[in-house]
């Protein structure tokens, strides 16, 4: 039997606007993926657990505080110093466009903004998971 | 003709006319645009006539501007006597710079101060606190102590200006901090005017600032009712808000009744706990969502006074007039800015602050085009400022008190919405009222539900958003956008080191010992947080005491 993706959507940092997060959580699980949401105000390090723990493939990030530039990274960090390298991240929420060549460079994926439709972002898992699903 | 005469003409005309309408092709009636259903499911009929509003009875269910129920208005005049608050959201990063935002914003003529905080205030948190790292001053202005006040309202006078305060958990704490601060400008109590959100409710249902868990939290809120209805008489001790629950994705029936029911929870709460309804329910006041759909929400804005009046009669007999009158304060709906072709958000804010301003808001936000990527830019502020100088100095809207009124559709929309928003107050009240509902997470399952099939609507293309998904272009990318420096962090670490080596510290320990004792027992938080704050013990310091007694409050994550 085919496994199922596995999706971490997370928000890391101290804003609660969590409605994005939750549609999206919904979206992945519509498509067959299973999810785990952290619920809000999460640190990096507790994200980073999670992961590893959870076992997911890919960990969705949601900031709309615009600590992202801070925060994002140090997810991608830790996954990797715990050797999750294989985990497709990606993030979203009120992110400025001048910000994504940065947040690239340091391990996102892909940035989503406001207005993305649902479909774009589950194709954009099943085209970009990294491990053997 | 007698009435029931003219009641049958009227019906049977209407059915004729009705069946000459049904020939026509449905496509030529409906749907080439949108599914002609409101926000909250109602289907929107072709034609109202008489027959839709045909049980209404004008004194019982309108009623005259400032007079129970108060549909049509909370004070006589309304806007012909002054206009509402032209009230702008701001805050960010430093006091000093937030400090010379609130003068720009005076200075263009806006008429009350909106303060806006960072994240880790909004917590409790000192700008010191490690998770406060990349989050100071982003959202809002960062406030750790009454040091910081006092930049932030430098040469402002507190007893000419209104000052509305978004802060909910750690909402003792400024006001006591706003107080303190008056008293040494030389500044009575009484003479201040403003609003503190202190909502904690709809923190718990949807955006996300709770600190403590319920009961602590209402026993606070009990706390400021009681201290301010004493000493800062002409405050408004609460804004209970409907806003960020439409924000998180709820409808508009679903903001009203939510609202509504968080409004019964205060009321119940500071009844039990020994306060006469009178002596604080002059001083609550309402925060509203205004949304797209623009006279779904005019009859929302009228409805939810009508509501609120009626239940503060019959549920808690409340005698001041005062007591009954719902004055709320609008914002636009950031959720409905889109980050595509963002000057369009100019004409959506427009739209929406109309209806807010047809509903009869006492004050109003209008959001910037650019929210949906960053904060305001200078010039986005002032175009969302002068939207509403537009609609109230030149559309003539504000000539006459609530113009919608008789329409048959807008009487029969409000109705409606009172209808449906007291089906979901019954729901609450059998889950035993809405602290229960939120613990069980009724409140929170019904928003995601509605967010959720709110976005599947936009996807399917049933719901049109003009720029995202129909109307597109290859948008450039924006430009000029307010950036926030992230070495704030370090900035402002070094600011409270400094501002700590010069406090009396036997003092501040002294201060928060007795704030611990004070929250173990019965007795009012206030005076005690006041000699804290005016000791230079920081917000995180105070907060911490509190957490120390009252525990946090640990959320489960569904989605």
């Amino acid at each position: 039997m085919e496994q199922k993706i596995r999706v971490l959507v997370a928000k890391p940092g101290l804003d609660g606007h969590d409605r994005g997060a939750k549609v999206l959580a919904r979206a992945f699980m519509d498509a067959g993926m299973e999810v785990i949401y952290t619920g809000i105000r999460r640190t990096p390090e507790q994200i980073a657990e999670v992961a590893v723990q959870e076992d997911v493939d890919v960990v969705a990030l949601s900031c709309l505080s615009g600590a992202h530039n801070t925060l994002f990274p140090k997810v991608v960090d830790l996954l990797r110093e715990k050797g999750a390298d294989d985990i497709l991240i990606m993030g979203g929420g009120v992110i400025p466009e001048d910000d994504i060549p940065f947040l690239k460079q340091h391990g996102i994926s892909e940035v989503f903004g406001p207005g993305t439709p649902l479909a774009t972002c589950v194709d954009y898992i099943r085209s970009h998971v990294k491990r053997e699903a | 003709m007698d009435d029931k005469e003219r009641a049958e003409t009227l019906k049977a005309a209407t059915s004729k006319w009705q069946q000459g309408a049904d020939k026509i092709p449905a496509g030529k009636t409906c749907k080439a645009y949108s599914d002609c259903t409101t926000s909250s499911g109602i289907d929107v009929k072709l034609l109202y006539t008489p027959e839709d509003i045909g049980e209404m009875d004008y004194m019982r269910d309108l009623g005259f501007p400032g007079e129970y129920p108060y549909t049509r208005g909370s004070q006589a005049t309304m806007y012909r006597g002054r206009l509402w608050t032209m009230r702008q959201y701001a805050g960010f990063a430093t006091v000093e710079e937030s400090n010379r935002r609130y003068k720009y914003l005076l200075n263009q003529g806006q008429t009350g101060l909106s303060i806006a905080f960072d994240l880790p205030t909004q917590l409790g948190m000192d700008a010191d606190h490690p998770l406060s790292e990349g989050e100071v001053g982003k959202v809002g202005v960062s406030v750790s102590s009454l040091a910081d006040l006092e930049v932030l309202f430098d040469g402002i006078p507190l007893d000419q200006v209104s000052t509305s305060m978004t802060i909910n958990a750690p909402a003792a704490v400024l006001m006591a901090m706003y107080i303190a601060l008056a008293r040494r400008k030389g500044i009575s109590a009484d003479k201040l005017n403003g609003t503190i959100q202190n909502d904690i409710l709809k923190e718990y249902s949807a955006r996300g600032t709770y600190i403590y868990p319920p009961a602590p939290s209402m026993r606070i809120i009990n706390d400021i009712f009681a201290y301010c209805s004493k000493e800062v008489p002409n405050w408004n001790t609460i804004s209970i808000s409907g806003y960020h629950m439409r924000e998180a994705g709820c409808t508009a029936v679903q903001e009203v009744a939510f609202t509504l029911a968080d409004g019964i929870a205060y009321v119940e709460a500071a009844v039990k706990a020994g306060l006469d309804v009178d002596s604080f329910a002059t001083r609550v006041s309402f925060f509203f969502n205004a949304h797209n759909n623009l006279l779904e929400e005019v009859a929302k804005f009228r409805a939810a006074r009508r509501m609120w009046a009626r239940i503060m009669k019959d549920r808690f007999h409340a005698q001041n007039p005062k007591s009954l009158m719902l004055r709320f304060h609008t914002q636009t709906a950031g959720c409905t800015l889109t980050s595509q072709q963002p000057d369009n958000n100019v004409v959506r804010v427009t739209l929406q602050a109309l209806a807010a301003v047809l509903g009869g808001t006492q004050s109003l936000h209008t959001n910037s085009r650019d929210e949906a990527v960053s904060l305001p830019s200078e010039d986005s502020v002032r175009i969302a400022l002068r939207t509403q100088q537009i609609i109230g100095y030149e559309s003539g809207v504000a000539d006459t008190v609530d113009p919608l009124a008789g329409s048959y559709f807008v009487e029969s929309m409000t109705n409606r919405i009172e209808e449906e928003a007291l089906k979901y107050i019954a729901k609450i009240d059998d889950l035993g009222g809405a602290v229960k509902a939120i613990e069980r997470g009724f409140i929170q399952k019904e928003i995601q539900n509605s967010s959720y099939q709110y976005q599947l609507e936009i996807e399917s293309g049933k719901k049109v958003i003009v720029g995202v998904n129909k109307f597109q272009i290859q948008d450039k990318p924006a430009k000029n956008l307010m950036r926030i420096d992230s070495a704030l962090y370090e900035k402002r670490h070094k600011e409270l080191a400094v501002m700590k080596s010069r406090r009396d510290a036997a003092k501040v320990e002294a201060a928060l010992a007795q704030v611990k004792a004070v929250a173990g027992s019965d007795a009012n938080l206030m005076p005690a947080i006041i000699d804290a704050v005016d000791a230079y013990a920081t917000l995180g310091e105070v907060c911490d005491v509190l957490r120390s007694v009252f525990g946090e409050y640990q959320p489960d994550a569904s989605f």
